[in-house]
């Protein structure tokens, strides 16, 4: 999954291209063309038309073959472009694929007669291990299947699955213990039980997903392939009923002759959706590998295209709206007490203190004050550490006692030393509270100075992407641990929707369950395994890959990089796959209105010559009219071709903006680029003396 | 009052009549119809005890499609039955024998469709039995059966999470007995008013002003019960006249104000259907963006047909005819025209009879230039869904509202929803089938005919005219119009067989999917709207779903015009 830089990128999409040329022609196979009835049309109408010229050949009508066959050539060449499109978007996943595969290997497992790490073990291929077996993995090993680690613990390079180079520690219990099968441990050991039957673990999975071949259509792609061919059935009548009606019409003029079959057949591939339909499954895969270049592993088609109908984003408030810690921002010292000694004594109780919240105080205390901090080794400072029981941490250096921690627990300590809290304390506690943040009192000796402020800080940029799901139509609503009053704050100040207090994973469960009942679509991240009944129940679940095997197997997305925005950038390629079907769809319709511009009054140029009219493109013969209207067909499926893979444009804007704007691009597009294509072409053809 | 205003007034005073009678039907449908329409409920209820049928019974939409089946079949045999067996039936005072089987066929069908085609001269070929037994029952009939579906599928629309879409009988019954007898009953009033005629005698022997040349001692002219068939005829959208030049005839439309009335019966119960439309799924802003797309649809063809019509053709002009209007001259092309009406009158109404599903004619539409003749057919080759038939029209344009939806809603990147209803699979099978199937009959049957040999002799004018007679019977046939372009000998066995396939598959395979889409539509759960949903009442969409219709229509058809009326035009 890593992606290479510069001149290698390069060697690999021109490798890509040979091998898309390639399949491009080994696709020409009836078998594989009839899955798609609108190409398969164009298939037999390059069969048919094949045989017309040979026909005219043979009859020594060296005029007629050359034209015939001229169509003959670029009909074959719009099966090839649809063709191409769909290999190249396939071969990009099948170079993923094929690195991917090689990570396995031929992997033996330590197979453990019990679970315990001094059982016997025995040796056995790694495709020969059974669901709820258990297996030692080493340093050095490669874990032979998905599984849960239920002794030791190790670090373990991932890099094959995710592409991040860092090792990850896994570990017996909590919330990293789950193992995936073609990562490497680096050191110590494990004992795992396995939890996935071969064939179905996530290397497979994944495996089957970016090569396609487990791509199943979704709802939304099986409705636009019914209507393409409802359109290709019109289509298909409206000219054929041309045959009998253009008998009728030299019957009736007394003139010209009947529309020769293939320049019927040129007509019916101009007409019938090719560009949509020789795309549509090009779009389909590519749209998987831009999650895939996203780093987020989906195991259905489904749910990419659900994440775009979303209509609620459940995000938890940690490490998804919050810097995941707080932060100490500034210090609250109680009358009498100047605010450098209140930091000065909060930095001296947070030096040994490691956590994220110890590092901030003594961090503000340094930028606030200039306050450095001191070196204790040796000074004979006592570090007092947070448990559960006192709830305070602090130091006792130089003969005082210095601590930190909640109000009632510093209340309780002071009383202890004999002393009282200052009425200003509870005011200042409460204040704090009410903003949001966590009050931390400090206090020396019997003496309380004043209160640290914790804050959740909000990540920079946040308040804007939920402005811009607002503007989409989601509601974002923020999941939390905290009380409502801190709750409150923070979703004030991140901008989003709604907020969930003191969440428990039942009422997160029905939280999601009422939102569904009121008929909107849900999407969530979670990486616990108590998170698991509620990602099962969200439509759109993304689990981290750093989270347990339970959350994994009840999301149906997993995060490589375990990034819980990154639900924000799978809507969006959701949305985009849906636009890019949508758009080309469009444009592949006004095309037609050009196409009948340029071939009926060419087709009865003889019959009926006043529709000469007709012709607004003024292009030079009827043979030149209706050979530049197919090969303008063939060439724009290839010029789509990037759209198709890289996705129609998509902004964040409300619906009839957007509407507005695609019908301007691909409607109104679509209808005036064939006029100046079919001319361009037409110039050409006569330029190059081809007509 | 000059052409144009005459257009624009008769179209207000539809729309101003439209809005309170689309809140009438509002009532109706639920069971409690308005005060002063109460007087009919004890005919409603004894309707139900004859039949013993409990009208609250909720139907699923199989049960539902089952009894529209059945009735109508019960229907097509009933009328041909009668039309045999009219020698056997009372009421035949000019003594006319059994009609002939594919002709009876064909009538049935066409009655029974709301399509009423009709193939023969009426005054000459049906008894008074037959015309107001059987034919004007089905008027009533077929136009009640269109609405009841509408209504099903506006049900289908507004209800969450059902399995049932309503009662078929009742619905049917109500739109009978509540909105087609009163308006009809009020409109035969005041037609009789204007003098058309109501009465059961077969003819009258009038003396002549200027006998020279003729025989005998006078001129017969056929009457009948009239003004009450012509009333539903144009409310029904069913439009098959009592004598063949229809409402051409000075006993069927006599003054400019029988003109007015019967012009804005046509285009009246298709408008207010979507306003009922928009208040039933309790938005009416949806029904009003429908009517106006229904509008935009009829005025470009209502335009350049007047103006084809006012310019004659260039070898009128070559004849030396006077071709300018002005005072008590119409000038333009009167050919086919009733002086009464001029050519304001009788564009609008080729145009309203067309977009409607009604087929009635006050002029011969094949005596028109070839684009004031594209105009008519151009509206039945949308499909009827710019007014349309009563119901039928409202429920096509609600599938190429799905259809419209569907390319809107990929386009913005969500799953399409119309009124909240999520917009599946299924839901775009059926849709297809409805856009599919009536513009397959109309392609089919008229290359057949073309390479009919029997066909092509019932053709009277050479050239690309007569493919656009034989092309304006098949698409008028398959959706259900009626509506003839003359000229053409539609009385053969091949026509009259061809035709009657046409009509029925233009009526069923169109409801039968209808209604499976409002089953489908009334299981689902509402998606509330935000600000990500696609609004469908805005000018955008309606601008976006009149091109979808046009575009569809001419994708399927220009191939056919080509041949037809615009090289006509282009060879003037």
């Amino acid at each position: 999954m890593t992606r290479g830089a510069g001149t290698t990128r390069r060697d690999t999409d021109l490798m890509l291209i040979r091998q898309a040329v390639r399949d491009s022609l080994r696709k020409c196979d009836p078998r594989v063309q009839v899955r798609n009835p609108v190409m398969f049309i164009v298939w037999l109408g390059a069969l048919m038309t094949a045989a017309y010229a040979l026909e005219a050949l043979l009859a020594g009508q060296g005029d007629g073959a050359g034209f015939f066959g001229a169509l003959t050539a670029w009909l074959a060449f719009t099966v090839l472009f649809a063709n191409f499109a769909e290999a190249l978007a396939e071969g990009r996943g099948r170079a993923q694929a094929a690195s991917l595969r090689s990570t396995r290997g031929a992997v033996s497992a330590k197979l453990l007669g019990t679970a315990d790490r001094s059982a016997p073990r025995k040796l056995v291929p790694a495709t020969e291990l059974k669901r709820g077996e258990c297996v030692l993995v080493e340093a050095g090993d490669v874990i032979p299947s998905d599984g849960e680690v239920i002794e030791g613990i190790a670090s373990v390079d991932e890099s094959a699955i995710t592409g991040e180079s860092a090792p990850v520690i896994r570990e017996s219990g909590g919330d990293r213990s789950s193992v995936t099968g073609g990562t490497r441990v680096l050191s110590d050991w494990l004992v795992v039980r396995i939890s996935a039957e071969q064939g179905e673990t996530f290397l497979d999975r994944m495996i089957a997903m970016v090569e396609g071949a487990k791509r199943q259509k979704t709802p939304n792609e099986i409705a636009l392939t019914l209507f393409l061919a409802a359109l290709t059935l019109i289509f298909l009548f409206a000219v054929a009923t041309l045959h009998p009606f253009a008998r009728f019409a030299v019957v009736a003029s007394g003139q010209g002759s009947p529309v020769p079959v293939p320049v019927l057949i040129a007509l019916l591939v101009c007409l019938i959706p090719t560009t949509i339909g020789g795309l549509l499954s090009a779009i389909g895969i590519a749209g998987m590998d831009r999650l895939i270049q996203a780093n987020v592993i989906a195991t259905s088609g489904r749910a990419v295209e659900a994440a775009g109908d979303v209509d609620v984003l459940l995000l938890d408030k940690t490490g998804t709206i919050t810097l995941g810690n707080r932060q100490a921002s500034a210090f609250l010292p109680v009358e009498g007490v100047r605010e450098e000694d209140l930091a000065e004594a909060a930095q001296l109780a947070s030096l040994s203190d490691e956590t994220p919240e110890g590092r901030s105080i003594a961090v503000l205390a340094k930028e606030r004050f200039n306050l450095r901090e001191r070196d204790m080794a040796g000074k004979n400072a006592r570090f007092v550490p947070f448990t559960a029981q006192t709830r305070m941490s602090g130091v006792d250096f130089e003969g005082r006692v210095i601590r930190k921690g909640a109000f009632d627990a510093v209340e309780r300590h002071v009383a202890a030393m004999g002393g009282t809290v200052v009425g200003g304390t509870r005011a200042i506690v409460e204040s704090v509270a009410k903003q949001g943040a966590t009050p931390l009192v400090v206090a020396v000796d019997s003496r309380v100075l004043g209160v640290i402020v914790l804050k959740d800080v909000v990540k920079g940029g946040i308040r804007e992407r939920f402005a811009e799901l607002r503007r989409m139509g989601i509601r974002t609503v923020m999941i939390t641990g905290d009380n409502p009053l801190t709750a409150a704050a923070i979703a004030a100040e991140a901008g989003v929707d709604d907020f969930l207090a003191e969440a428990t994973p039942e009422a997160k469960l029905k939280l999601i369950r009422e939102q569904q009942e009121g008929g909107r679509l849900v999407a969530m991240t979670g990486d616990g395994t108590n998170d698991a009944p509620a990602l099962a129940q969200a439509d759109v679940a993304v689990a981290m890959n750093s989270g347990t095997q339970a959350a994994k197997e009840a999301g149906n997305m997993v995060d490589l990089d375990s990034n819980p925005t990154k639900l924000i950038e799978i809507v969006k390629i959701g949305k985009q796959l849906l636009v890019t079907r949508g758009a080309l769809t469009t444009f592949s319709l006004s095309n037609d209105v050009a196409k009948y511009f340029a071939i009926l009054p060419a087709a009865f140029a003889a019959t009926y010559p006043a529709l000469r009219q007709f012709d607004l493109m003024r292009l030079h013969s009827p043979e030149s009219a209706i050979l530049s209207a197919v090969i303008f067909n063939a060439v724009v499926i290839v010029a789509l071709i990037p759209i198709a893979l890289r996705g129609a444009a998509w902004r964040p804007l409300s619906a009839e903006q957007l509407l507005r704007r695609n019908l301007l691009v691909y409607g109104l597009g679509g209808l005036v680029a064939p006029f100046i294509g079919i001319k361009l072409i037409d110039l050409a053809l006569v330029a190059l003396h081809l007509t | 009052m000059s052409g144009s205003l005459q257009m624009i007034a008769t179209l207000l005073l539809t729309t101003m009549l439209a809005w309170p009678l689309g809140r009438v039907m509002i009532g109706v449908y639920e069971g409690s119809p308005p005060a002063w329409l109460r007087w009919l409920r004890p005919l409603e209820h004894a309707l139900y005890r004859l039949a013993r049928i409990d009208p609250a019974q909720e139907m699923t939409w199989r049960q539902y499609a089952s009894a529209f089946l059945g009735s109508s079949t019960v229907g097509i045999l009933l009328l041909y039955a009668f039309q045999r067996c009219q020698t056997l039936l009372p009421w035949n005072p000019a003594e006319l024998s059994a009609v002939s089987p594919w002709l009876a066929f064909n009538a049935a069908v066409s009655f029974v469709s709301n399509t009423n085609w009709q193939s023969y001269g009426g005054e000459y070929t049906m008894s008074h039995w037959v015309q107001a037994v059987g034919l004007g029952v089905q008027n009533f009939l077929s136009a009640g059966a269109g609405l009841a579906i509408l209504v099903a599928l506006t049900r289908g629309f507004a209800r969450t999470r059902s399995q049932s879409i309503g009662n078929f009988w009742s619905d049917w019954t109500r739109s009978v007995i509540y909105l087609l007898l009163p308006l009809s009953l009020f409109l035969s009033v005041a037609l009789v008013s204007q003098g058309v005629v109501q009465t059961f005698e077969a003819r009258v022997t009038a003396t002549m002003v200027d006998p020279a040349g003729a025989e005998g001692e006078g001129q017969i002219l056929a009457v009948g019960p009239v003004a009450s068939q012509v009333a539903i005829k144009q409310l029904g959208t069913n439009g098959g006249g009592y004598f063949n030049t229809n409402s051409a005839h000075p006993f069927e439309n006599p003054t400019p104000l029988s003109n007015l009335f019967e012009l804005i019966s046509i285009l009246l119960l298709p408008l207010a259907t979507c306003f009922y439309f928009g208040q039933v799924v309790r938005d009416r802003r949806q029904g009003v963006a429908i009517a106006i797309a229904m509008f935009l649809l009829l005025l470009p063809p209502l335009w350049w047909g007047y103006q084809a019509e006012q310019a004659g053709t260039p070898g009128m002009a070559a004849a030396g005819a006077d071709l300018s209007a002005r005072a008590g001259s119409s000038g333009g092309n009167m050919e086919g025209k009733e002086t009464r009406f001029g050519i304001a009158q009788s564009v609008l109404w080729s145009v309203a009879t067309t977009a409607a599903s009604n087929g009635s004619v006050n002029s011969m539409h094949d005596s028109y230039t070839p684009l004031g003749g594209l105009a008519p057919l151009w509206m039945m080759q949308l499909g009827e869904v710019s007014f349309g038939g009563v119901g039928s029209g409202l429920y096509g344009m609600l599938v190429f509202v799905i259809v419209t939806v569907f390319a809107a809603g990929l386009m913005v990147g969500r799953t399409p929803e119309y009124l909240g209803k999520k917009i599946d699979p299924f839901e775009m099978k059926m849709a297809s089938i409805v856009l599919l199937i009536p513009s397959l009959a109309a392609l089919v049957g008229t290359a057949i005919a073309c390479a009919n040999q029997a066909a092509r002799a019932s053709i009277p004018n050479p050239g690309p005219h007569g493919f656009s007679e034989l092309l304006y019977a098949f698409t008028s046939a398959a959706n259900n119009n009626g509506s003839a372009f003359a000229g053409l000998n539609a009385n053969t066995d091949f026509l009259n067989g061809a035709l009657g396939v046409c009509m029925l598959v233009g009526r069923f395979w169109v409801a039968v999917p209808i209604l499976a889409l409002a089953g489908a539509l009334a299981r689902k759960p509402v998606v509330p709207a935000g600000s990500g949903t696609l609004p469908t009442h805005v000018p955008l969409f309606v601008l976006f779903l009149c091109a979808v219709v046009v575009i569809v229509g001419a994708l399927t058809y220009l191939p056919a015009l080509a041949l037809g009326p615009i090289v006509e035009h282009l060879a003037l």
